[in-house]
């Protein structure tokens, strides 16, 4: 979509958010380039840290002599962005705020996150359906064609664990748009939009299968692709890979999710 | 041999033919030949619904495709798919690798297609990269090129199992003798058949080999010829035509509801084409049509597909054309801390290395040692964020929703797979017709299950 046209709008600096913890101001191995907070790369003006990494390889006090049991890296994604957006993307944020604000629905919309010419509508999961139903019918909106879900797993995002995501298509206006849902683990339900958009029938079994977030109102919530008795959610992150260790010339190689990893 | 095997039918074999008494009536177990029992077995009872299991392994679902269907005499009054046969956890062993290595694993996704795949999924991490205006153009070019050559190889393949699947099996052997022509292609530049990883994240693996361009050119001049065959063999062909015209109907309204994209919607007449809608790799700057078919059948779809190879293959003769413009040109982002350190040449010992790299990595320069070890172990990082970037692969629209949380490794890769949606449209197509045109519908969808289960 290289009619986004949002290059201008993502370089203006705004009032750029701190991290509480900033490892970047305590100097030491924390100023390289690769450990600085990703605020110089990022598209957006605004950074909401997530979560803060320690240490590389799961070394741990006086037995790490690499000094990378010292690195902290702030897990920041990318933040609300302010108007304009930029391109087209004001004209969809202007309509959808018009047809929302007739239904008094305004609260429905969370934040808009626009980064790399891309634009993303966080929707308030009590709204979702009221919100879909106009993407999809609206005149000036008309995002006919839903391109299923997805589910995102942050397990360090205190009561905002589960993110389920909808990429939308308008071919009437040639306009790609991104709706993220998020719902805490404890509660972990979203309204299905199986009845706005039909094709979401399987990406919300998968993304139940997967995820284990429960889509209200759909039709057949089971099980897609793992069998139906399967215990977990495999795509969350506190569930394991799984493997064995591998030997290889004498030496062992452990599975994927047990090696050195440079979080 | 087969007096001994029948005459002791379930002591040794559990799959033998048999039939057993269960709660919700009687279950017949058959394994071809010998329908007779279950056609004498239901005659008793013949107001009861039948629901007949097809596949997994059925020759003719297409792959491990289960469909359970519920019959009236001939007629398919429901139909139910069952997936996940071939679900092999791609999506949560990517994030256990770093970016570069997870093209290695979605190639297998839609073994059809895998450059598709690859394309997608590399064009999502050169977003979040802010890299996409720094791609190569000899990398675009190599793309598109292998991209359309890859989409006459998996059209041939719906075409050919398509044809199989109904009896027709010369469509069979011509289509996989011309995709064999393909294969051989992609043989030589990259340098595997299947799976290549060779569409990265910053360009393409490799450059070129010397002759790629001439053995192109034979294919186009061969292929070219060869694809008339196709259209004597089919397109006016009664027999085809019956098999295929006014099955499998799906209208564009329903196309839109249930998300079908590729050939199906497009054989509804609407010429919707991310190559030309949203262009990408360039596409822009090729000259090509959008195939269109107004039947809303099996038969459309099967003339869209043909037509889209000859478009393919315009697309192929093009990129031939500036490849050859483009001798010696990168392949690979100019930046250093995202490029593959070294351009592989194949050894004496089939081992893919380079001398020259090799020699300075090793014997002249300490600092290229450890960005190479830092590169190829650890990685690059990629800016937190997620992308999405669609493209037009042969079943509809491919998309890679790549998360990124400013790590080494995907934090998340989803693939939106065309045959996964597009296979919901299975009992839509099929419910109220013939056994027999289920499997006319499912072939004109071409779905490929490791793209559906991943």
């Amino acid at each position: 979509m290289s009619e986004g046209g949002t290059e201008s709008s993502n370089r203006e600096g705004g009032p750029s958010q701190t991290p509480s913890k900033d490892p970047a101001a305590e100097g030491g191995t924390d100023r390289m380039p690769e450990n600085l907070t990703p605020q110089a790369q990022a598209g957006t003006s605004q950074l909401e840290v997530v979560e803060v990494r320690e240490g590389f390889f799961g070394a741990r006090g006086t037995g790490d002599t690499s000094g990378y049991g010292g690195l902290r890296r702030p897990v920041a994604l990318p933040g609300p962005s302010p108007r304009p957006y930029g391109g087209w993307f004001d004209t969809v944020a202007d309509r959808l705020d018009g047809v929302l604000a007739e239904r008094s629905l305004t609260a429905a919309i969370e934040k808009v996150v626009v980064h790399r010419g891309e634009i993303t509508f966080f929707i308030r999961r009590e709204h979702l359906l009221d919100v879909a139903w106009q993407l999809r019918d609206d005149p000036g909106l008309r995002f006919e064609f839903c391109a299923g879900v997805s589910g995102v797993h942050y397990p360090e995002e205190r009561g905002r664990e589960l993110h389920a995501v909808y990429h939308l298509l308008s071919m009437t206006h040639n306009r790609r748009i991104r709706l993220e849902v998020v719902c805490p683990d404890a509660d972990p339900h979203v309204p299905s939009v199986v009845a706005v958009y039909p094709t979401n029938d399987w990406h919300e079994r998968e993304t139940y299968d997967f995820f284990g977030i429960i889509f209200d109102g759909h039709p057949a919530l089971t099980r897609i692709q793992m069998p139906d008795d399967w215990p977990g959610h495999p795509q969350r992150k506190d569930y394991p890979l799984g493997g064995i260790p591998v030997e290889y010339k004498g030496a062992t190689i452990p599975p994927p999710d047990q090696r050195r990893s440079y979080t | 041999m087969s007096s001994t095997y029948t005459s002791r039918p379930d002591a040794d074999d559990p799959y033998a033919s048999s039939s057993s008494e269960t709660i919700s009536g009687t279950v017949y177990t058959v394994t071809g030949q010998d329908w007779d029992s279950v056609v004498s077995g239901v005659a008793d009872n013949a107001e009861e619904r039948v629901v007949v299991n097809m596949g997994p392994q059925h020759p003719s679902t297409h792959g491990v495709l289960r469909l359970i269907l519920e019959l009236d005499g001939e007629t398919v009054t429901e139909l139910r798919c069952g997936i996940g046969y071939l679900h092999t956890g791609i999506e949560k062993n990517m994030e256990y690798r770093n970016w570069t290595q997870g093209v290695t694993f979605c190639t297998r996704m839609d073994y059809l297609s895998p450059f598709f795949n690859e394309a997608t999924y590399s064009m999502g991490v050169e977003r979040l990269l802010d890299a996409e205006d720094d791609i190569p153009e000899k990398a675009q070019v190599m793309r598109v090129l292998l991209m359309e050559l890859n989409r006459i190889s998996s059209h041939l393949v719906a075409i050919a199992t398509g044809g199989m699947e109904i009896g027709a099996l010369t469509i069979m052997t011509i289509g996989f003798r011309e995709r064999e022509l393909v294969l051989d292609l992609f043989e030589l530049i990259t340098g595997l058949r299947m799976n290549h990883g060779f569409i990265r994240p910053g360009g393409v693996a490799q450059d070129m080999p010397p002759g790629a361009l001439e053995q192109i050119r034979e294919f186009i001049k061969i292929f070219g010829k060869r694809l008339k065959d196709y259209a004597d063999l089919c397109n006016a062909n009664p027999i085809f035509r019956g098999r295929l015209e006014g099955i499998g109907y799906l209208d564009l309204a329903g196309c839109l509801a249930l998300g079908v994209s590729g050939p199906t919607l497009r054989s509804t007449g609407y010429p919707w084409d991310l190559r030309k809608a949203q262009p990408y790799c360039g596409y822009d700057s090729y000259d090509f049509d959008v195939v269109t078919w107004d039947t809303f059948d099996a038969y459309g779809r099967f003339r869209i597909r043909l037509q889209e190879m000859h478009e393919s293959l315009r697309l192929v003769q093009q990129c031939a054309d500036r490849l050859g413009r483009l001798e010696g040109a990168p392949v690979m982002i100019a930046d250093k801390k995202i490029a593959w350190p070294a351009q592989l040449a194949v050894g004496n010992d089939g081992m893919g290395n380079s001398l020259d790299h090799i020699r300075h990595i090793m014997g002249e320069s300490m600092e290229a040692l450890i960005h190479h070890f830092k590169l190829v172990t650890e990685g690059f990082r990629v800016p937190a964020g997620q992308a999405y970037v669609p493209i037009e692969s042969p079943r509809g629209e491919l998309g890679a929703h790549v998360v990124s949380d400013g790590g080494t490794r995907p934090f998340r890769a989803h693939f939106r797979d065309p045959s996964f949606t597009n296979l919901q449209c299975t009992s839509v197509m099929s419910e109220g017709g013939q056994v027999a045109d289920v499997i006319v519908a499912v072939a004109s969808i071409d779905p490929v299950m490791g793209g559906v289960d991943r």
